[in-house]
């Protein structure tokens, strides 16, 4: 696992713009979950995953998603994903996980 | 891309990773949280986790959840009844809801209800459950199709066989560690044994007391001097330890004697190597050559010891150090009708009888043993405890070691012929 790697996150008002990367596809991507119930926690109501720099999500990317989907579930936050390519749209919608989320192009 | 191909690749893609993620020898808590994320990120589950079952506690210890939040157990007794019916089942999902009769589930109904549980699916390897897997529901809110099932059921038995595999290493490495255990006490319980037969052999002798374990500390020094290993060096120790066991059978009168003992007397002393040799034969020993030590410890390179008159060839290696070590302790401790003679006249009585009584090579390995301690190049006190510091700092004592090594160089004319 890289231990350098560091969860590029930008923030404003309530909403956290968390960036997956291609850290989300392996165990490192544990970090990304993490720092969205942070922000949660910190009282964040909107967190936006984008995926501009994600080209494939993984079963293990899909895993830690529904992570961050569960966390801001329980904490009544809003998830939107943002940046999405076709392909990985499609898979989110085979799997269910767009409908817990927004889309947003 | 057509929705059932995209669904293939996905979950094949996971099913390949999870595969090559148990057979890679990764850290095994590692493994377990990546199987797991595969596995629900495979099929879009919510929550799950992976626990592992210990046979002895009757537990399943959970090593890796996802979304069941801090109240969940982390640990779950299972009955025999359960444990049964796991076994029966075998890797194939149960539904959580349609299992009620058994008493785990009766048991943890509110934990798996509160999450939202519905399979749980036992991790049964070659017969023995070594696991289980529990999984909610899905993030689409369906229900679990066959095809789901069976995905589930290859992931599954993945996740098994890791978990089989780590607790074969487990139990193999608990294995050897014990074996490692059993070894150390076999050679604690020869040791002590070896010391205890010293300390009776010192017992029967009282004006020598301490000689047995002196000359083991003696025959250990000249050993390690040589640059033997630590094995070689324990062994050397327990040859000097047990040179005189014989004794042991001799009259006490004689041993005792407080004059000179008659020659019928002699004769009857003198045949303690062999017998010697006689009780210590049958014994297994670590290492080798330890009767051998008893039977030639008074051989003399020049042929005129006994019990056989070998010669400096023909005696074994092993007795010439024994044959120093006891000798030096003769030479330096009090004796019933002599007291114990000075430093100088030791050393200058070992350099004269090398080659002659001694293997010249041990004479200067033991003389240069000695000099390293006394002029500290060494921080052993080895000699000072055995001798007494101001026997062993007497006045000339350097030059007299450095004259006897410079003289002998390891080798005279005598054991040119015969060095083994
Ligand atoms: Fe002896």
């Amino acid at each position: 696992m890289n231990t350098n790697y560091k969860v590029s996150v930008e923030t404003s008002g309530e909403t956290a713009i968390v960036y997956a990367s291609d850290y989300l596809n392996k165990l490192s991507g544990e970090r990304i979950e993490r720092e969205c119930r942070r922000q949660i926690d910190a009282g964040c109501r909107t967190i936006v995953v984008n995926f501009g720099e994600t080209e494939i999500v993984n079963s293990i990317g899909v895993s830690i998603l529904l992570g961050v989907i569960d966390a801001a579930s329980g904490a009544g936050a809003r998830v939107v994903f943002s940046d999405v390519n076709e392909d990985t749209i499609e898979l989110f919608e085979m799997l269910g996980l767009t409908n817990h989320v927004a889309i947003q192009g | 891309m057509p929705e059932n191909q995209q669904k293939l690749i996905h979950t094949f893609g996971a099913l390949a990773e999870l595969g090559h993620e148990v057979s890679q020898k990764n850290n095994f808590q590692e493994m377990i949280r990546t199987s797991l994320h595969l596995l629900l990120g495979a099929l879009g589950i919510m929550r799950g986790g992976v626990a592992r079952y210990s046979r002895f506690g009757h537990e399943l210890n959970m090593l890796a959840v996802r979304g069941l939040g801090d109240e969940f157990p982390l640990s779950l007794t299972i009955c025999n009844e359960d444990e049964r019916q796991f076994l029966t089942n075998g890797t194939v999902p149960i539904e959580i809801a349609q299992a009620k009769v058994l008493p785990f589930f009766q048991i943890y109904d509110r934990s798996f209800a509160a999450k939202k549980l519905e399979l749980l699916v036992p991790l049964v390897i070659r017969d023995e459950i070594v696991g289980v897997v529990l999984l909610g529901e899905k993030a689409n809110g369906e229900p679990y199709s066959s095809y789901d099932r069976d995905i589930i059921c290859a992931m599954t038995r993945h996740i098994g066989v890791g978990i089989a595999q780590r607790n074969l290493m487990a139990e193999l490495e608990r294995r050897a560690e014990e074996n490692r255990r059993l070894y150390d006490d076999l050679r604690m319980t020869y040791k002590d044994t070896v010391k205890a037969f010293a300390t009776a052999i010192d017992c029967k002798d009282k004006y020598t007391e301490g000689h047995s374990v002196r000359v083991g500390k003696y025959s250990e020094i000249i050993a390690a001097e040589l640059g033997w290993d630590d094995e070689q060096v324990e062994g050397a120790a327990v040859a000097g330890y047990l040179h005189d066991v014989g004794k042991l059978t001799v009259e006490s009168s004689i041993i005792n004697s407080p004059h000179r003992i008659n020659a019928k007397e002699t004769a009857a002393l003198n045949k303690h190597p062999v017998i010697g040799y006689e009780i210590l034969l049958p014994i297994h020993h670590p290492y080798a050559d330890v009767p051998l030590a008893a039977k030639y410890h008074h051989e003399r390179l020049d042929g005129r010891g006994y019990p056989d008159e070998l010669c400096d060839r023909d005696i074994p290696y092993i007795a010439k150090i024994v044959c120093l070590a006891d000798s030096f302790d003769a030479m330096t401790t009090d004796r019933p009708y002599k007291r114990r003679r000075p430093a100088n006249e030791v050393i200058e009585d070992l350099q004269y009888n090398a080659g002659r009584q001694f293997a010249p090579e041990l004479v200067t390995a033991f003389c240069r043993a000695m000099l390293k301690e006394i002029t500290l190049e060494t921080k052993q006190k080895k000699f000072r405890r055995l001798l007494g510091r101001e026997y062993l700092e007497a006045d000339g004592i350097v030059p007299l070691l450095k004259n006897a090594l410079n003289g002998m160089n390891g080798t005279s004319s005598l054991t040119l012929v015969s060095l083994d």
